[in-house]
C-alpha cells in the first residue's frame, strides 16, 4: 500500500508554509491567552499545541492511504458527517445560544469543521464522473444541491451561519471549476436574481433586522460595529513594524473580542506590524497558489477537483478573516486557517493538507 | 475512466485553474491594500487612538412594561435605582478611589472590594457593577464628590416596584437575578448576568411581553473616565404594559376576608371568564424579592407550614366536598336516574354492603328530590344518585365539567386535580375499585381533588346557561405609547353536556342552597341580591398525622370550608369560589366571605350596610 518511491516524492515545501503559519499562529495565541493577565493563562496555548499534534498525525493518516480510497470511501464519509451534524442538534453542548460542540470525553468537537472536508470529497466523486467541455447541465446539478443544502441546513440550525456559508462557498467553487453549461448557468442567475427579494418578502422584521446587521455591522454599534472599531485600531495601531511581542495594548486591555479564535489576526498584526500580517498573507497566498498547482499537475478528475476543492477551503476562509478583522467584510465566526484557535478548526485544516499532500505525492502514479 | 480523457484533458484543467489563481490573486491584493492602507497610511493615526483608547461601551436598561388593574390603576411600577459602578482603568489609583468613595458614600469598604473580587475577569474598560440601589443620600455625596472619584459612575436604571404588596403577590408574581441555568435558555438569550426576569405569576408567564430591549452607547470618555462625547446610541425599547383583569378593590377585599387564615378566594365574569379576582393567603411582601432578601426571610417563607408562596388558587388541590353534588345532580338528571319528581328517603345513613354511610345530617332530610337535595346538601340523595351512575358516568361528567384537566389560565404550573375512574384505581394502586368509594365519590370526598379556580369556572358555566370559558387574566397588552397588540377575546372551551331544563333545575337548588330557610347558606343570603351557591365541608383525616408535629394548632384536623357561588341569579355577572383550609365548615366559614366579595361587585364597591336601592332593586326582581 506505502512505497518508499513516494517518498521521494513527498510535497517537503506545503510541509513547511503550512508548519511557518502554525509557527505564526502558536506566538500570536500566546499572546492572546497572556492579554493584559501577570500570569498568563497557557492552558489554552498548550490544548492548542495538542491539537497540532494531533493534527500532524492526522494528516499523515491522510496522506499515508492513496487518496482514491477517499474516492470509494466518499459516501460512508459524507453519511458519517451528515449523522455527526444530526447528533450535534440533538445532543450538542449549547454555549452562547447555540449548539456547536460534541463532547468526546474532554474535548469537544465540532461537527460542522469536520463537514466541510466530506462535503468537498462526496462533491469531487460526483463531479469526476460527470466532468464534460461542454459542462453541467442543470440535472446534473441537482444531486450535489442536495448534497450542499443538507449539511448547510444542519449547520445553519446550530446556528452558524459563518461555517454554512463557507460550505455553500466552496461548493460553489467545485461547482464553477467543473463548468456549468452555458443555458444553465443563465437559468441559474435569473432564478437567484429572482428569489431573493421574494425570499426577503416573506421573511420576519426582526430576521430582516439580522440580515442587515450581518451586512451592515455599523447597524450594531454596540456589538459587531464596536468589535471592528476597535480590531480596525488594533491592526493599524501595528504600523510597520509593530508593538513588539506582548505589547499590544488593546490586545492586553482586552478590547478584541474572541481575540484567539476569529480576531487572532488583528492580535498578530498589533504585535508584528506590517512585517508579520503581511508574512502571514503572502504565506496564505503561497499555499492557495501551491494548491492550485498541486490541482493542475494532477493527472486525475477526482485528485484535481478534491484539491481545487480543498484550496478553495483555505483561499475561502483567509479572505473572510483577514477581510472582516479589516473591517470590509461582516462579521461572521469564520476561523484563520491554521492561526486561530481550536482543535476542530486545526485538525480539518490538517486534513486538507493531508490530501493535497497525497494527491501531491501519487501525481506520477496511474493504475 | 478512458472516455473522460478524450473530452478532458490537462490543458482544459490547466486553463481553468490559471483563471482560478487570477482571481485569489485579485482578492489577495485587496487584502494587501487594505493592510498596507490601516498600517502605513492609517498608522499613525490609529496608533495614537490605540494609546488613549477612550471608546466605551454603556448599556442601558430597558424600563419593564407595567401591569395594571381592569380600571387602569397601577399595580407593578418601575422606580429609579441609582447603580454604583466603576471602571478599573479609569480609576487610578484604584485603592485610593475605593477608600474615598467608601468614605464619602459610607459604604463599607471590604463591601466595595468584594464587588470588584466577583467581577474579575472583567476587562478592565468595561464598568463592573459595585452596589445596585444605593440610597438618594449616597447619590448626593458622590455627585458632589464626582471630580474626586475617578472612573466612578452612578447610573440609573429602573427597578419594579409593586405598589400594593403583599396584595396580588401570588398573580402578579415578583423578579429575581436570571440564575446560571436561565441564562443558558434560548428565551434569555438577550439578557446578561444580573439580570432581573420574572421568576413567578405574571411577571414570569408573561416575560416575553414585559421584558423590553436593553439599549446602549458608545462614549468617548477623558482620563477619569467621564464621557466626553456620544458616538452611537442605541435607545432601549420599554416592555409592554400589561391590563390584568383583575378589579383591585374586589381583589383587595377578598384578601382582607382571607386575612389571618390559609386559603383562596376566586372570581370569575360568568360571561367571558375573565379572572376579577384571585386571593391566596397568606401572601408574601413581593418588594422583598426586589431588593434582596436576607436567607432567614426566605427560609422563613419556605418552611411555613401553610405555604406562602403557593397559589392556592391554582396550585393546591382539595376534595371537592360537596360542591361536586352539583356536577351528581346534573349528571344524575341527564342520564335519566332521576328527575325533578325522584325523590328518596333520607333516615340520616344509608347501609350499603355492611356499612353505614353518613349523612352530615344525623337525623335524616326525610323525603329529599333533587331541589331539597342540592339546596340541604343531603348526603344520602347522592349516594343513592352515584350508585345508580357509577364511578365512570361520573367522571365523564366531571371531566366534560372541566374538572381533572388545568383549566388553561395565563399562569404557569396550574395543577391538573383529580377525577378517579375504576381504570384509574385500578393502574394506579393495583386493587379494584369498591362499590362503596362511588359512595365517598359522590359527595366529593374519596380521591377526588380539585383547585378553587377549577371550581368557580364550573359554578361560572352553570351560571351563564353552561358556556364553558377559558379563565383569563391578561386583558389586554399595550405597547409604551399605548398602541393595543392584544386583546383578550371570551374563549369557548366547551359547553356542558346538560339540556336546560336540567340545568334550570340544578339553578334552582342553587339558589334554594342561599335563599331557602332550610338552605345550608341560609345565613349567608344577600338583601336584595339573588345570590345561589353551594356550600362544601371537606374532611382532611389525611392530616391528621400533622397533628403531633407540634405548635401549628391552626386545626390540622378541622375540615376544609367550600363555598362556590354566582349572582345575580340570571345572567350573574360574578362567580365565586372560596376555600378556607381548616375552615370548618362551608358555611360558616367560605360562604360570608363569598358573600361579602359578591355584595361588594354587585353594589359597585359600596362598603358593607350602605346599599344603593338602584343596584337592589335591579337585582331583586326576579328573586322570590
Amino acid at each position: 500500500m506505502f512505497d518508499r518511491r513516494l517518498l521521494q516524492c513527498f510535497d517537503w515545501g506545503l510541509l513547511m508554509f503550512t508548519l511557518s503559519i502554525g509557527a505564526m499562529g502558536l506566538v500570536a495565541l500566546y499572546s492572546a491567552v497572556s492579554a493584559g493577565a501577570v500570569e498568563p493563562d497557557l492552558l489554552l496555548f498548550r490544548k492548542q499545541l495538542i491539537w497540532y499534534g494531533v493534527g500532524l498525525v492526522v494528516m499523515a493518516f491522510c496522506f499515508l492511504f492513496d487518496y482514491k480510497q477517499f474516492e470509494r470511501f466518499a459516501n460512508a464519509i459524507y453519511l458519517a458527517s451528515i449523522g455527526s451534524l444530526t447528533a450535534v442538534l440533538l445532543f450538542g453542548k449549547y454555549v452562547g445560544g447555540s449548539r456547536r460542540w460534541l463532547s468526546v470525553g474532554p474535548f469537544s468537537l465540532q461537527p460542522s469543521e469536520m463537514a466541510k472536508i466530506a462535503v468537498i470529497i462526496v462533491l469531487a466523486r460526483y463531479f469526476a464522473k460527470l466532468i464534460n467541455p461542454d459542462g453541467l447541465t442543470l440535472r446534473d446539478l441537482i444531486i450535489p444541491a442536495f448534497l450542499t443544502a443538507l449539511p448547510f441546513a444542519l449547520i445553519a440550525r446550530q446556528p452558524d451561519l459563518g461555517t454554512a456559508m463557507v460550505i455553500g462557498l466552496i461548493a460553489g467553487v467545485m461547482t464553477l471549476f467543473a463548468k456549468i453549461e452555458r443555458r444553465a448557468l443563465s437559468w441559474l442567475i435569473a432564478t437567484f436574481t429572482l428569489l431573493v427579494p421574494l425570499v426577503w418578502f416573506f421573511l420576519r422584521g426582526y430576521q430582516k433586522q439580522r440580515i442587515l446587521t450581518f451586512l451592515n455591522p455599523d447597524r450594531d454599534p454596540l456589538g459587531a460595529g464596536y468589535h471592528i472599531i476597535q480590531s480596525k485600531i488594533a491592526i493599524g495601531s501595528g504600523m510597520l513594524t509593530g508593538k513588539g511581542f506582548l505589547k499590544g495594548t488593546q490586545n492586553a486591555l482586552s478590547f478584541l473580542p474572541e481575540q484567539h479564535t476569529d480576531f487572532i489576526f488583528s492580535v498578530l498584526a498589533e504585535e508584528w506590524g506590517l512585517m508579520g500580517s503581511l508574512s502571514v498573507v503572502i504565506l496564505f497566498l503561497i499555499i492557495i497558489a501551491w494548491g492550485l498547482s498541486i490541482a493542475g499537475r494532477c493527472r486525475d478528475p477526482f485528485g484535481t477537483i478534491l484539491s481545487v476543492g480543498v484550496t478553495a477551503m483555505i483561499a475561502w476562509q483567509v479572505l473572510i478573516n483577514i477581510g472582516m478583522v479589516m473591517g470590509l467584510m461582516p462579521v461572521v465566526g469564520v476561523t484563520l486557517p491554521f492561526v486561530s484557535y481550536g482543535g476542530s478548526s486545526i485538525i480539518t485544516m490538517m486534513i486538507g493538507i493531508g490530501l493535497l499532500m497525497n494527491v501531491s505525492m501519487r501525481r506520477f502514479k496511474f493504475e | 475512466m478512458t472516455n473522460y480523457l478524450d473530452n478532458v484533458d490537462s490543458d482544459w484543467f490547466s486553463k481553468r485553474l490559471s483563471v482560478g489563481l487570477t482571481v485569489v490573486i485579485a482578492a489577495f491584493v485587496v487584502l494587501i491594500a487594505r493592510l498596507l492602507f490601516l498600517q502605513v497610511v492609517k498608522g499613525g493615526e490609529l496608533r495614537r487612538l490605540s494609546e488613549i483608547n477612550s471608546i466605551r461601551l454603556r448599556s442601558v436598561d430597558a424600563p419593564r412594561g407595567l401591569i395594571y388593574d381592569a380600571h387602569n390603576r397601577i399595580i407593578a411600577d418601575n422606580r429609579p435605582s441609582y447603580n454604583l459602578s466603576i471602571t478599573v482603568k479609569d480609576a487610578n489609583p484604584l485603592e485610593r478611589t475605593i477608600e474615598k468613595l467608601s468614605r464619602y458614600a459610607g459604604i463599607d469598604e471590604a463591601q466595595l472590594w468584594e464587588s470588584l473580587e466577583k467581577a474579575k475577569g472583567t476587562p478592565v474598560f468595561k464598568p463592573v457593577l459595585l452596589k445596585p440601589d444605593i440610597g438618594r443620600d449616597a447619590l448626593a455625596a458622590i455627585e458632589v464628590n464626582r471630580w474626586d472619584l475617578p472612573g466612578i459612575q452612578v447610573n440609573v436604571s429602573p427597578r419594579r416596584d409593586y405598589i400594593f404588596s403583599p396584595s396580588l403577590s401570588h398573580l402578579v408574581g415578583y423578579m429575581g437575578e436570571i440564575s446560571v441555568e436561565e441564562l443558558k435558555n434560548k428565551i434569555y438569550s438577550d439578557c446578561k448576568s444580573g439580570d432581573f426576569i420574572g421568576k413567578y405569576g405574571i411577571e414570569r408567564a408573561r416575560e416575553d411581553w414585559l421584558r423590553g430591549k436593553r439599549g446602549g452607547q458608545q462614549v468617548e470618555v477623558n482620563a477619569t473616565g467621564q464621557v466626553v462625547r456620544v458616538l452611537n446610541t442605541v435607545d432601549a425599547t420599554p416592555g409592554h404594559n400589561i391590563v390584568l383583569s383583575i378589579d383591585q378593590s374586589l381583589q383587595l377585599t377578598a384578601e382582607q376576608l382571607l386575612a389571618d387564615k390559609a386559603g383562596a378566594a376566586v372570581a370569575v365574569d360568568p360571561s367571558t371568564g375573565q379572572v376579577l379576582a384571585m386571593a391566596s393567603s397568606p401572601e408574601f411582601d413581593q418588594n422583598a424579592f426586589i431588593s434582596g432578601m436576607s436567607h432567614d426571610t426566605w427560609n422563613a417563607l419556605i418552611s411555613d407550614p401553610q405555604h406562602p408562596l403557593e397559589n392556592k388558587a391554582i396550585q393546591a388541590e382539595y376534595p371537592p366536598a360537596s360542591t361536586y353534588k352539583i356536577i351528581v345532580a346534573a349528571a344524575g338528571l341527564e342520564e335519566g336516574v332521576i328527575d325533578e319528581d325522584t325523590s328518596y328517603f333520607c333516615p340520616g345513613f344509608l347501609r350499603f354492603g355492611n356499612r353505614t354511610y353518613r349523612c352530615w345530617k344525623k337525623w335524616g332530610h326525610g323525603e329529599v328530590n333533587v331541589l331539597k337535595a342540592l339546596s340541604e346538601s343531603c348526603d344520602v340523595f347522592f349516594y343513592k344518585v352515584g350508585l345508580e351512575l357509577g364511578v365512570d358516568r361520573l367522571a365523564w361528567y366531571a371531566n366534560a365539567f372541566g374538572l381533572g384537566e388545568p383549566t388553561g389560565v395565563d399562569l404557569d404550573h396550574e395543577a391538573d386535580g383529580l377525577i378517579p375512574t375504576a381504570q384509574w384505581k385500578k393502574k394506579r394502586t393495583g386493587v379494584s375499585w369498591q362499590k362503596g368509594e362511588t359512595l365517598s365519590v359522590a359527595i366529593g370526598q374519596g380521591f377526588n381533588l380539585v383547585t378553587p379556580l377549577q371550581m368557580a369556572m364550573v359554578v361560572a358555566a352553570i351560571g351563564n346557561g353552561g358556556i364553558r370559558y377559558r379563565p383569563m387574566i391578561v386583558k389586554t397588552i399595550r405597547t409604551a405609547d399605548g398602541r393595543t397588540i392584544y386583546e383578550s377575546a371570551p374563549e369557548v372551551l366547551g359547553r356542558l353536556p346538560i339540556s336546560q331544563s336540567n340545568l334550570w333545575l340544578v339553578r334552582e337548588g342553587l339558589f334554594k342552597a342561599v335563599n331557602d330557610r332550610h338552605g345550608t347558606a341560609w345565613r349567608s343570603r344577600l338583601e336584595g341580591m339573588a345570590m345561589s351557591g353551594k356550600t362544601g365541608t371537606a374532611q382532611v383525616a389525611g392530616r391528621r398525622e400533622n397533628a403531633t408535629g407540634g405548635d401549628s394548632d391552626w386545626g390540622t384536623i378541622k375540615d376544609h370550608a367550600w363555598f362556590v357561588a354566582y349572582a345575580p341569579r340570571e345572567d350573574p355577572r360574578i362567580a365565586v369560589s372560596v376555600m378556607i383550609e381548616h375552615g370548618e365548615h362551608g358555611s360558616s366559614a367560605a360562604a360570608p366571605v363569598a358573600a361579602e366579595m359578591i355584595r361588594f361587585y354587585l353594589s359597585g364597591g359600596q362598603p358593607k350596610g350602605d346599599l344603593p336601592v338602584a343596584v337592589a332593586g335591579a337585582t331583586v326582581n326576579q328573586g322570590d
